[in-house]
């Protein structure tokens, strides 16, 4: 692993998005959006749900959360796309650079991504419904690091199907994530699921983080066991998502398919 | 006599159930050009592509500067490049920016000193703050030439380096490679359809036919084999038999 040639990919990324207008306009439209629709709906039930406790702070929090989770994923499945597109990808992986390498330069990028947006979500939501995401506390910071990991472990996942499977799995680099979305408990508990997705939410990091974010909003006590959940399951994850990618690294150079992508 | 850069033996890569390299052996000496030719889908963009290890050999060794390219993969192609016409460079970047990105993949040493030679070698130093997709073809094929030593490499594999040249720049690209090939010793391997550059630019070639070597030698030996006047005539009558 050598360090500049992490900085010649994650270089290249800043360069596309210092120049390009409608990249940057599309790191934050859609979380901007978001945060607008779905921040006055929650105002609004707001007003008729009085006795559920910290009714916004839940809704927006989670809203800005999931989207932390989102462009991590992003953040690494676009940011390979943009190498594509470019058809570029050769000249890449002709040079010295390894997979992991690659991988590690699209993880920079994609915490440079969402901390931009992490951070115009949390200054909009803060001017729009003075809702301040850091009440939750310090128990947020151990919390948006897993969901950033889950992120990186989808975009990996993506990636690699990408490799495999050619443009046509292109659809995955904005799918994939929302696949998990229903099992996260990004807006309800999952106690509100039907047992079978019970026991898959269970499996999942991110509806740890967010039944975590609940408990620490409605009792303020730290839920040490959720992140534990939350973690482990990252650790496990995203390991298993670095050796499939290598596997399938290695597959895609046995069918010729890396070049087919490539040109 | 001098130890091969380049040294590959019993290579063969098998697509499902099309043999697309069957049994290839050659050798590139230091300061060689050597030139691969054949019909479409005779294997020399496959061979090209296992030389870079982007694709894996079904079998068959790969020996680059001495070291097996399975096991050293790294450290042989930080001293080896590439350029393709179908390959493109980061298109949303200007042409400095690009090539400021491969200096510091290749770690390239004094970076903006090596940037504005290849520049001015491939006059696009005018156009250097222009975006890649505002180049035209023969712009493009430049910026990848220029690409392709960044890292000063030992081992240069060209794959239709010219094909959408006019024939000025063209003929300037052949004189600045034979120009680099002297200067440095840098050994080359070259696809090209045309068969003129081939026999100019080449010092040995190798026919290729359905992945299979018909053809090894000197340019004028390969043609003398085949009872032709020309290269020209010799790929010809091998792609007008195959067809």
């Amino acid at each position: 692993m050598r360090f500049h040639r992490i900085a010649a990919l994650f270089m290249r990324h800043m360069y596309l998005y210092r120049r390009s207008l409608p990249r940057l306009i599309e790191v934050v439209y859609w979380p901007l959006l978001d945060l607008l629709v779905w921040g006055f709906i929650t105002v609004y039930l707001a007003q008729y749900r009085q006795n559920l406790p910290g009714f916004v702070t839940f809704f927006i929090g989670a809203l800005i959360l999931w989207d932390i989770l989102f462009r991590s994923h992003q953040g690494i499945s676009v940011s390979f796309l943009e190498d594509v597109w470019a058809k570029n990808l050769l000249n890449l992986f002709a040079s010295p650079l390894s997979p992991a390498e690659y991988i590690f330069a699209l993880m920079l990028v994609s915490v440079v991504k969402l901390v931009t947006v992490a951070t115009i979500m949390a200054v909009l939501a803060w001017i729009i419904y003075s809702f301040n995401i850091f009440l939750i506390g310090v128990a947020l910071v151990p919390f948006v690091l897993n969901l950033i990991v889950m992120g990186w472990t989808i975009g990996i996942i993506t990636t690699a199907l990408i490799l495999r499977f050619g443009q046509e799995a292109e659809v995955l680099a904005w799918a994939l994530g929302f696949l998990f979305m229903p099992v996260s408990a990004v807006f309800y508990p999952v106690s509100v699921l039907p047992r079978f997705l019970q026991t898959i939410a269970h499996y999942v990091p991110a509806s740890h983080v967010f039944e975590g974010m609940r408990e620490v909003i409605s009792s303020g006590v730290f839920p040490l066991s959720q992140l534990m959940w939350s973690s482990g399951l990252n650790v496990i994850y995203i390991m298993a998502a670095f050796l499939f990618f290598r596997w399938n690294f290695n597959v895609v150079k046995r069918k010729g398919l890396l070049v087919r992508i490539g040109e | 006599m001098f130890e091969p850069v380049v040294k590959v033996k019993g290579l063969t890569k098998v697509f499902k159930s099309l043999k697309a390299v069957d049994s290839v052996s050659f050798s590139i000496f230091p300061g060689e050009i050597l030139g691969l030719l054949g019909p479409n889908g005779a294997g020399k963009t496959t061979i090209i592509h296992m030389l870079l290890g982007l694709t894996t050999p079904t079998s068959g060794d790969i020996q680059v500067f001495g070291l097996d390219l399975r096991k050293r993969r790294k450290e042989i192609i930080q001293n080896v490049n590439f350029s393709s016409s179908y390959v493109s460079m980061p298109n949303s970047l200007s042409v400095k920016e690009s090539l400021k990105v491969f200096a510091r993949l290749y770690k390239t040493k004094n970076r903006e000193k090596r940037i504005q030679e290849l520049l001015e070698a491939f006059e696009i130093a005018g156009i250097k703050d222009k975006l890649v997709r505002h180049l035209s073809s023969g712009q493009q094929t430049r910026l990848n030439l220029a690409k392709a030593l960044i890292n000063d490499p030992k081992v240069l594999l060209l794959d239709e380096p010219t094909a959408s040249l006019d024939p000025d720049i063209a003929d300037k690209t052949r004189t600045l490679l034979r120009s680099i090939k002297k200067d440095r010793n840098i050994s080359i391997l070259y696809t090209s359809h045309n068969m003129r550059e081939m026999e100019q630019m080449s010092d040995r070639i190798i026919f290729l036919h359905k992945g299979q070597i018909i053809a090894e030698g000197q340019p004028e030996e390969v043609v003398r084999s085949f009872g032709r006047s020309n290269l020209e005539e010799v790929f010809l009558k091998v792609a007008r038999e195959e067809a």
